[in-house]
C-alpha cells in the first residue's frame, strides 16, 4: 500500500489529515466565538453536538484523524532521526529561509498534545463522554452535578482555574506556529503546482492561522475575566437554561438533584 | 585588494567507513584571500605531506561548479556559508583572519563516510539508474518548431536539470531526504515531450529507489533549496508529489 510503503505516500497522509484538523480548528474557534457573545446560543450548540449520532460519528472521525496524524509523525520522525545517521553536525546553522517551526513540528505537535489531553480532560470528558456513560461530573464550587451540554459552566470551572489560561496560551502559540507551517506544507506535500502559488499559499497560510489562534486568545481571556466574575453561574438566562437541561435529563431517567439545584437557582 | 590571512581548522578525519573519527586542529598561514576553499585545502595537504602526516581525504574534480564532486559542510552550511555555490567556487575572501573553520562531511545514513570528508554517493546514482533516463530511441533532431515547446517549459526543464547530484540537499536536510534531487531528476523529464512514455513509471521507480536506499522524508523545510549549489527550487517536489500521487491514483 504506497500510503504506507512510500515516503511521499506516508506525507500525503500527513497532509490530508493535517488539512482536515485545520478545518476542526477552524470550526472550533468559530463556535467558541458564538460563546464570546451568545453564551446561551453556545450552549445550544453544546447540546447539538452532544451524544447524538451525528455528533459521536464526528467524533470518531476526529478521533480516527488525530490517531493516524499523531502515529504517521511519530513513524516519520523516527525514519528521518535515522535517515540522517549516528553522527550529527558540530556546527550546525539554518538558513534564513527555512523557518524555525519547520524544523522542530514534532516538538510543537507534542506540546498541542500535552494542551490537548489538558482540554480534554476538561470539556470533552465531563460534556460529551459524561453523557455517553451517564455519569455527570460534580461541580466542586457548587457541589452540583453538571449537565453535559452546560458549556458555559464548564468554562466557569475550567477558567476560574489560574492556570488554565497559562496552559491554553502556551498551547495556542505552539499551535500558530505548528500549524502556520503545516498549512503550505499539506498543499506541496499534496503536489499543488506553486511555482506562483507557494508565495501565495504561505501569505494565506500565516493570515488564516493568525486570525484562528487571535480568536482563540480572545477567547480564553474574555472566558478568564468571566469565569472571575462568576458571569456563567450568575446570568439569569443561563441559569434558566441550567435549570431546563435538569428538567429535560430528569425525565431522561438521570439522577439530577432537582431540590438542591433549586436552592442555586433560587439565589 | 588581494591579502593574506591565518586560518584555524577543525577537520573531521576518520580512517575508514567503520573506525570512530573525530576533529583534529589545523593552522594554515599565510592564506591568499584570492584563493579557493579547495586551494587551502591544498595548502594543508601539503604542510602534512611535508610532515610526513595523512593528508586530509575530500572530493573534488573540475573546481569550475560543474561536476558536483565537491562536498564538504563548512560552518554549519553544505557548500560553506555562500549560498548559490559549490565549495570549489567558494573564496577565502569570504572569511576573516584566525577565523576557526570547522569542516565535516555530508552526515546521512545514505552517503556512508568512505575516509575524512570523502562519503558515498553513490546512492545517487542508483536512484538515477533506476529511472533517471529515456530508454527509447528519440532519433534526430527534430525540426524546429516540430514539437513544440513553450519557453517557460524550456527554461523550467533547464532548470532543473542544472542539478549537478552533489548531495548538498541531503546534507542540509535534517531528515537526510534526497526529494530535490530526485525531484530535478524527474521534473527535467516529466516538463518535456521526450519524458512522458515513461513518466509514471519513472517517478515510481526513483522514488521507490531513494526509499529503498534510507533517505529520509520530505517535511517541507526548503533547507535543501536554501543550500542548493544550483538553486533548485522546491516547487520541483511539489511536481514530484504530484507526479508520484498521480500515478499512484492511477493504478
Amino acid at each position: 500500500m504506497w500510503l504506507t510503503n512510500s515516503s511521499i505516500g506516508r506525507k500525503y497522509v500527513m497532509a490530508i489529515t493535517g488539512a482536515c484538523l485545520v478545518l476542526f480548528v477552524t470550526f472550533h474557534v468559530l463556535m467558541n466565538a458564538v460563546c464570546i457573545f451568545w453564551p446561551v446560543a453556545y450552549n445550544v450548540i453544546c447540546e447539538f453536538l452532544g451524544a447524538n449520532w451525528y455528533a459521536l460519528v464526528a467524533s470518531c472521525g476526529l478521533a480516527v484523524l488525530f490517531i493516524l496524524h499523531i502515529l504517521y509523525a511519530s513513524a516519520l520522525t523516527i525514519q528521518n532521526r535515522r535517515a540522517r545517521g549516528h553522527e550529527r553536525y558540530a556546527v550546525d546553522h539554518r538558513p534564513k529561509q527555512v523557518e524555525w517551526s519547520s524544523k522542530n513540528m514534532y516538538i510543537l505537535g507534542i506540546v498541542i498534545l500535552a494542551f490537548l489531553v489538558v482540554h480534554i480532560i476538561q470539556f470533552w470528558a465531563k460534556m460529551q463522554w459524561a453523557e455517553i456513560i451517564g455519569n455527570y461530573y460534580v461541580d466542586d464550587y457548587t457541589g452540583l452535578p453538571v449537565p453535559p451540554a452546560a458549556g458555559t459552566w464548564m468554562i466557569q470551572i475550567a477558567f476560574s482555574q489560574v492556570w488554565t489560561p497559562i496552559v491554553y496560551i502556551i498551547g495556542f502559540i505552539a499551535l500558530w506556529f505548528h500549524m502556520n507551517h503545516g498549512f503550505w506544507s499539506m498543499f506541496q506535500t499534496a503536489g499543488w503546482n506553486n511555482q506562483v502559488w507557494l508565495k501565495r499559499l504561505k501569505c494565506i497560510g500565516c493570515w488564516w492561522t493568525t486570525v484562528v489562534i487571535a480568536l482563540f486568545v480572545a477567547q480564553a481571556i474574555v472566558f478568564t475575566v468571566q469565569a472571575h466574575k462568576q458571569t456563567y453561574l450568575t446570568c439569569p438566562e443561563l441559569l434558566e437554561q441550567y435549570k431546563n437541561m435538569y428538567m429535560e435529563s430528569h425525565d431522561a431517567g438521570f439522577a439530577a438533584p432537582a431540590a438542591a439545584t433549586q436552592g442555586l437557582f433560587d439565589k | 585588494m588581494e591579502h593574506t590571512i591565518n586560518v584555524n581548522l577543525k577537520i573531521w578525519r576518520q580512517r575508514s567507513p567503520k573506525d570512530k573519527g573525530a576533529f583534529v586542529n589545523y593552522r594554515v598561514e599565510n592564506v591568499s584571500t584570492g584563493s579557493s576553499f579547495l586551494e587551502m585545502l591544498d595548502m594543508l595537504n601539503q604542510q602534512l605531506v611535508e610532515k610526513g602526516e595523512e593528508p586530509v581525504v575530500f572530493d573534488n574534480d573540475c573546481r569550475e561548479g560543474i561536476c558536483g564532486m565537491c562536498s564538504l559542510y563548512i560552518n554549519g552550511h553544505p557548500h560553506g556559508p555562500v549560498q548559490g555555490i559549490t565549495t570549489c567556487q567558494l573564496h577565502m575572501r569570504k572569511f576573516k583572519n584566525e577565523d576557526t573553520i570547522t569542516i565535516e562531511p555530508w552526515r546521512s545514513a545514505a552517503f556512508p563516510v568512505i575516509r575524512d570528508l570523502m562519503v558515498n554517493r553513490n546512492a545517487f546514482d542508483q536512484i538515477q539508474q533506476a529511472g533517471g533516463y529515456v530508454s527509447f530511441n528519440c532519433g534526430g533532431a527534430q525540426d524546429a518548431n516540430n514539437l513544440p515547446i513553450s519557453k517557460e517549459i524550456a527554461d523550467m526543464a533547464m532548470d532543473s536539470a542544472t542539478c549537478i547530484g552533489c548531495g548538498a540537499c541531503v546534507a542540509a536536510c535534517k531528515n537526510g531526504s534526497a526529494m530535490l534531487f530526485v525531484s530535478a531528476k524527474v521534473s527535467q523529464f516529466a516538463l518535456l515531450p521526450q519524458g512522458q512514455v515513461e513518466r509514471k513509471r519513472r517517478a515510481k521507480a526513483m522514488v521507490k529507489k531513494m526509499d529503498e536506499l534510507g533517505f529520509g522524508n520530505c517535511t517541507n523545510t526548503g533547507a535543501c533549496e536554501a543550500e542548493c549549489p544550483k538553486n533548485i527550487s522546491i516547487s520541483n517536489i511539489a511536481r514530484l508529489n504530484r507526479e508520484f500521487i498521480r500515478a499512484k491514483w492511477n493504478d
